[in-house]
């Protein structure tokens, strides 16, 4: 921010507009590089968007900075059975119109959400089923058809509307009529693809944010964020880009702020074909009758052929985890036993000998070049690695568009792929049922198996996981489930990615695991 | 006149079909947008219902009858990841690429010409040999370094200018622009030059060998024989001849500027047409994309129908009648 001169200063305070500088004071603007698409909290189940609405809906549950559950709208809850939870909802909250917070608030969002007309993506799989009753206005109890202990952390994406608006269409939302939440901000103005602004709930129940006014500008291009920060035009901004991450160290001006994410960069291997479509004979360079990669012992050799170490080192300026789990240790469910494969490619050719590749394969290796940090450059570092140790690979990645198309089902197109999973439960049964678990539309399991890996040792612990209620037992088997799906190589893991931050040097932001920037929890310095 | 200009609109309603044809099927072929919507822990059950919510359960030419008829009504569709109209959407946006193709076509008019014809007049001073250096740089060098680079130094470096996004908007004559305010117009200023340079540097070049070709002309003697002044000669007769090349190239960038502004809009978070048209096909939003491109298809179509009917008032050889054989 610029300093005002002396003169601007005195002629400010000559014309009573001393007080303008204040005000300025208090406005925060921040620049976020995901494309926030909809202000209707229902709408599109998308991590730009839940992050928009924490800043004028409350959940029952709040996730903290480490994605733990935290009371919200509910001040405490319980269970009274193993298919029986009692929230506790908390009194003298209001709404931004002035109107009291009740139960039969929560039982009309909780009834709007799997009705959001056009939804690309929705929240219902969080609240159907549920049998809802008011023991009073404050007490909710609610019946699952069985055991459910995931139920808090579920709600905790599910934003919390006023009852008279539950039949309000999207377009309510995004121009404001239906926009009253209990919030720390009230809602003054939504420009799609421009701009979010908003201005201080002073009737808040929480710790209220300093900042009278703030603005979130959507800035999808990271260049162009870079440069809102550096030129003052934005105090804080997302998703720092690596290439400019020497110039903001360099710079007095700017501090950063990170924090290990719970996304994980990963390889999924297929392991269901005999003969997998890109794996092929060196010497003909016809496709393999029966795949390698069907082996565990070839698996286990590409990951030990991996140096993290390298990848994170110079393509990561040091900004991203090697990777031996599904999550960063001190997470709910990750086991301590899981550690990242040491890069030893003797241990590896000596493993393709045994597994009857003395002379290796030729592999082509797909990924995406849009959606992830540096996703390309990881994937093309990951090629020579392989060669090196007999597999001689070549590399092809493709827009995402095409890509998650081609390599999800029913087309199933590749290999071997690199992938990105971030848990927004912030605990281990998300990746595991999502990408590990054995194919089944009807339970919900492996929705996103790529590699179709299948163990039913693992899927007997996991649902067996989801369905324990005690958070200590369920935490010991679901560390078990990692632990053999990871030593079967179910998918060969790489690096966790590292959430960035940069602001001016007069803010500062308490960096969080599930990537979101709120403006309440900006402060200044 | 009139039959020319019904000949013109039912060769374009011809052309919009086609391409709505070539699109819609592209972008199926692309991939399924479903994918990059959902959730990714959503399960198959979810998945299903979104596909069936979206109307992508239907096999891909049922769609595009469905599309073709709901057109024909005036509907394009609803963005699949807005759940906005998508008309509205881009109209919505369009006042901001407006905007800035209209101030990036005016640079390039008020100082291409100038130096076009200062450069034609004295093809061998040093101050022409600079400027037509300086136009090979507006040719040559990619519009997203030098956006990149105007930021740094007159935003990062200097600090006179925004860095990023439009300004305040002003309303002037019921017409809401962000040109007129101050803090608009500073928005406005360095998105405006990125995009003209190229067309600044167009211009010039047009000019100039425009210069070149009609100076020696008998008309431009004839003219001076009569008596009249130089500056007389220059500004009306010769300016007047240079003009049709310019105007045709004028009228068609208008229209490219206002498409295709996307390396642009996305460096400076310009929130236009630009902008969505990429996010749309980054998120495979079919109906954006069809929308967007029949109305770029549209807008070309006005504009060479525009510069056809200028081409007449400037030259009267040219007559209307003729064109369309």
């Amino acid at each position: 921010m610029k300093r005002p001169t002396l003169t601007a200063l005195a002629l400010a305070a000559a014309l009573g507009l001393a007080s303008a500088t204040d005000v300025s004071a208090q406005a925060l603007t921040i620049g976020v590089g995901g494309n926030i698409t909809s202000m209707d909290p229902h709408f599109h189940n998308l991590g730009p968007n839940n992050g928009m609405a924490q800043h004028f809906f409350d959940r029952l549950v709040h996730m903290d900075e480490r994605q733990r559950p935290t009371p919200g709208l509910a001040e405490s809850w319980r269970t009274i059975d193993d298919n029986t939870w009692e929230f506790k909802l908390r009194r003298g909250v209001k709404f931004h119109d002035g109107s009291d917070f009740t139960a039969a608030d929560v039982v009309a969002t909780y009834k709007r959400v799997p009705w959001v007309p056009n939804s690309p993506s929705s929240f219902a799989a969080m609240v159907n089923g549920l049998d809802i009753s008011v023991a009073d206005p404050y007490t909710l109890i609610i019946k699952t058809p069985a055991p459910r202990p995931m139920l808090p952390i579920d709600l905790a994406v599910v934003n919390i509307v006023k009852a008279s608006n539950v039949e309000a269409p999207t377009a309510d939302f995004n121009g404001g009529k239906a926009m009253v939440g209990t919030g720390p901000f009230k809602f003054t103005g939504f420009l799609p693809g421009d701009r979010v602004t908003m201005e201080r709930n002073d009737a808040y129940w929480g710790p209220k944010p300093h900042w009278a006014t703030a603005t979130v500008r959507i800035m999808t291009n990271a260049s162009a964020r870079s440069a809102a920060v550096l030129s003052g035009d934005v105090q804080i901004i997302d998703q720092l880009q690596t290439a400019d991450l020497p110039r903001m160290r360099q710079n007095q001006a700017i501090r950063l702020e990170t924090v290990t994410s719970t996304r994980l960069i990963y390889l999924h291997v297929d392991q269901e074909r005999d003969a997998t479509p890109f794996a092929f004979d060196k010497a003909t360079g016809q496709p393999l009758a029966k795949s390698p990669l069907k082996d565990k012992r070839v698996r286990e050799a590409l990951s030990k052929a991996i140096n993290r170490e390298a990848i994170t080192r110079q393509i990561f300026d040091g900004q991203a985890i090697p990777a031996g789990g599904l999550l960063p240790d001190g997470m709910y469910g990750v086991s301590p036993n899981l550690k990242p494969d040491a890069f030893d490619t003797q241990a590896a050719q000596a493993l393709l000998r045994e597994a009857g590749y003395p002379n290796g394969f030729k592999l082509t290796i797909h990924g995406p070049n849009d959606r992830y940090p540096e996703d390309d450059k990881v994937l093309q570092a990951i090629g020579p690695m392989f060669t090196r140790a007999g597999v001689e690979t070549q590399v092809v990645t493709l827009p995402w568009a095409t890509f998650a198309t081609q390599s999800n089902r029913p087309n199933y197109a590749y290999s071997l792929m690199l992938v990105g999973w971030g848990s927004d439960t912030g605990e281990t049964s998300s990746p595991l049922r999502a990408l590990l678990a054995t194919v089944n539309p009807q339970a919900g399991y492996g929705a996103s198996n790529r590699g179709r890996h299948s163990n039913p040792a693992m899927d007997a612990l996991l649902t067996k996981a989801l369905q324990t209620v005690d958070a200590a037992a369920r935490e010991k088997l679901l560390m078990e489930a990692s632990e053999v799906a990871l030593r079967d190589y179910g998918l060969i893991p790489l690096y966790y990615q590292v959430n960035l931050w940069a602001m001016r040097s007069n803010v500062t932001y308490q960096a969080r695991t599930d990537e979101y920037t709120l403006a309440q929890f900006v402060k200044p310095r | 006149m009139t039959v020319f200009i019904i000949r013109r609109l039912m060769q374009s309603s011809l052309v919009l079909l086609l391409m709505s044809l070539l699109v819609f099927f592209g972008v199926f072929a692309i991939g399924d947008p479903i994918e990059i919507f959902i959730a990714p822990d959503a399960d198959q059950a979810e998945r299903a219902r979104a596909i069936a919510a979206l109307g992508l359960d239907k096999p891909i030419w049922e769609q595009y009858v469905m599309f073709v008829a709901n057109a024909v009504a005036g509907d394009l569709g609803r963005s699949f990841v807005f759940n906005i109209p998508s008309i509205e959407l881009i109209l919505q946006r369009m006042p901001a690429t407006l905007e800035l193709a209209i101030v990036a076509v005016a640079l390039s008019v008020v100082l291409g010409v100038p130096l076009g014809m200062y450069a034609g007049y004295k093809p061998d001073g040093a101050v022409a040999k600079t400027i037509m250096a300086g136009s090979i740089f507006g040719f040559s060098l990619p519009s997203f370094w030098v956006g990149l680079m105007l930021i740094l130094i007159f935003a990062v470096e200097l600090g006179w200018l925004p860095s990023t996004g439009r300004g305040e908007v002003g309303t002037f004559l019921g017409i809401q622009s962000s040109i007129f305010t101050f803090n608009g117009l500073k928005h406005l200023l360095l998105p405006a030059l990125n995009l003209a340079l190229f067309n600044i540097s167009l211009v010039i070049r047009l000019t100039r060998a425009g210069m070149r070709e009609n100076l020696p002309m008998d008309y431009v003697k004839f003219a001076r024989a009569k008596g009249l002044s130089k500056r007389r000669v220059i500004l009306v007769h010769v300016l007047k001849n240079i003009l049709i090349p310019i105007v045709t190239v004028v009228g068609l960038e208008i229209g490219s500027v206002i498409a295709f502004a996307v390396v642009t809009e996305t460096i400076f978070a310009w929130p236009g047409m630009g902008k969505l048209i990429i996010d749309s096909i980054n998120n495979l939003d079919r109906p954006v994309i069809v929308a967007y491109l029949m109305i770029v298809v549209l807008m070309f179509i006005v504009i060479n129908l525009v510069v056809d009917i200028l081409y007449s008032i400037l030259d009267p050889r040219v007559r209307l009648g003729d064109m369309g054989k």
